[in-house]
Order: structure tokens, then C-alpha cells, then sequence
């Protein structure tokens, strides 16, 4: 019986979104929306610095401080930034700056625009209720259809999905 | 001929899967999607998208630079 039910219903995947940066914001919704797209119940949980992404007005942000496998195109070449360079104000922006209009070039879609796929193909999104209360979040400032949970229900999410990642 | 032609051309991943997913669905079952896509990965993305979801990649090729693949709505 157990097995016919899981033949019958669509797989599942969950992702547990930790971080809210312009690179790290990329992974969880292109497997989210792909997954989807693919026939399968998505759930995410957005907690800590991945929380953000839930934010109505988003202006995401990276920083090459620390992270030395960020090398951009230049000039035939690629480039990383030095940490010492880091301290530079506005470097960070400039930075950012810098890999939107590279996505965009690519025809990489948008935080923004791969959110709205997100939803409009009926994904799940979970805000983590710890992380709103520690950061001072409340729905308001959230676009529309997040749920509030805690790790009791992401584990009850998890224990039915085939597919579960951490990013 | 297919039925619809959906062009992705200068689109990354994962845009061409979900724009024809869209667009599947919005013919009838047995209906046929032409893509043309840019992105060296969509071939053999096409191909696992439609060995999870069921519907028969009918064609898949190159036409230039340009990847040219046909799907049938039989997911």
C-alpha cells in the first residue's frame, strides 16, 4: 500500500537556504524552479542569511573578500581580487555591480525573476519563525506566500522527500 | 512541423527548461515543441527532463550554433 502511494505521488525535494548572497542566492532557486519544472513537490526553508531572500525589495550583494576561487572574465583572462583590495569602499558594489551585468549578458535570469518562477510553480517556501524573530522580520516585509515554520516542520518535509539538500 | 516554436536562444540554464515547460503545457497531450537554445548545456538537459517527466524528445540537434530540439507533450 505504502509502496503503490509512493509510485502514484510526485517525487520530492527540499532545500534548506542558509545564505542570502547574489552567488549563493543562485543554487537553491535554479534546482527549486528545475525540480518543478520536472514534475517534482518542492520545499524550501529559508533560514539565517538565506532569510533575506524572502525580502519584498531585493538588492543582493557579494563580496570577493575571502573567496579566492572568484575569478572574473577580464580581458582575455580572469581576476581575482586580493583581500587587501577588499578594504576599499564600495568595492563590494562595484563587485556586484560588476556580475549583474555579466549575468545579464549571459542571459542569466534574475534572483528576482527565478523567485517569481518559484512561485508561480507552486514551490513551497518555509521562513524559519527563529530566524524572523533573532533579525526583526516580520511577514510584512516579505513578498506573499511564505508560511512560518521551524525545524520541526522542515524535518517532517524531510522525511518525505527524496531529494534533500543544504545551501 | 511542430505545433509551437519557442525561441531561448541567448538564454542560460535553467531558463530554457522552465520557458518549455510552460509552453508544453499549454498544448494539448501529443502536441509538439520545437526549442531553439544557445546553451551547449541544454542538450543533455532536454534529454533528462524529459526521461524524468515522460515526454519524448522526438528530435535533438544542431542547426550552426544554434540547438535545435523537438518534444512531445506525452508527460
Amino acid at each position: 500500500m505504502a509502496e503503490a502511494d509512493s509510485e502514484r505521488r510526485a517525487k520530492r525535494m527540499s532545500i534548506i537556504v542558509t545564505k542570502g548572497t547574489l552567488d549563493w542566492a543562485y543554487p537553491p532557486f535554479i534546482l527549486a524552479t528545475t525540480a518543478a519544472a520536472m514534475g517534482l513537490d518542492v520545499t524550501m526553508f529559508f533560514t539565517f542569511y538565506g532569510l533575506p531572500l524572502l525580502l519584498k525589495e531585493l538588492d543582493l550583494q557579494l563580496s570577493p573578500l575571502g573567496n579566492p576561487a572568484m575569478k572574473m572574465p577580464m580581458a582575455g583572462g580572469h581576476m581575482a581580487m586580493p583581500n587587501i583590495a577588499c578594504m576599499v569602499p564600495g568595492l563590494d558594489a562595484a563587485a556586484s555591480r560588476m556580475m549583474k551585468n555579466l549575468m545579464k549578458k549571459k542571459g542569466v535570469a534574475s534572483i528576482q525573476d527565478l523567485r517569481a518562477l518559484a512561485i508561480e510553480s507552486d514551490v513551497r517556501m518555509i521562513a524559519c519563525q527563529m530566524t524572523m524573530d533573532l533579525f526583526e522580520y516580520s511577514l510584512d516585509d516579505m513578498i506573499a506566500g511564505p508560511e512560518l515554520g521551524g525545524a520541526a516542520t522542515y524535518i517532517e518535509v524531510a522525511t518525505q522527500a527524496e531529494i534533500n539538500l543544504f545551501i | 512541423m511542430a505545433d509551437q516554436t519557442l525561441d531561448a536562444k541567448g538564454l542560460n540554464c535553467p531558463l530554457p527548461i522552465l520557458r518549455a515547460k510552460k509552453a508544453l503545457q499549454a498544448l494539448a497531450p501529443g502536441g509538439t515543441l520545437e526549442v531553439l537554445a544557445t546553451d551547449p548545456g541544454a542538450v543533455k538537459d532536454f534529454q533528462a527532463f524529459c526521461r524524468t517527466t515522460g515526454n519524448e524528445l522526438v528530435e535533438s540537434g544542431t542547426e550552426g550554433n544554434v540547438f535545435r530540439f523537438v518534444l512531445r507533450r506525452t508527460g
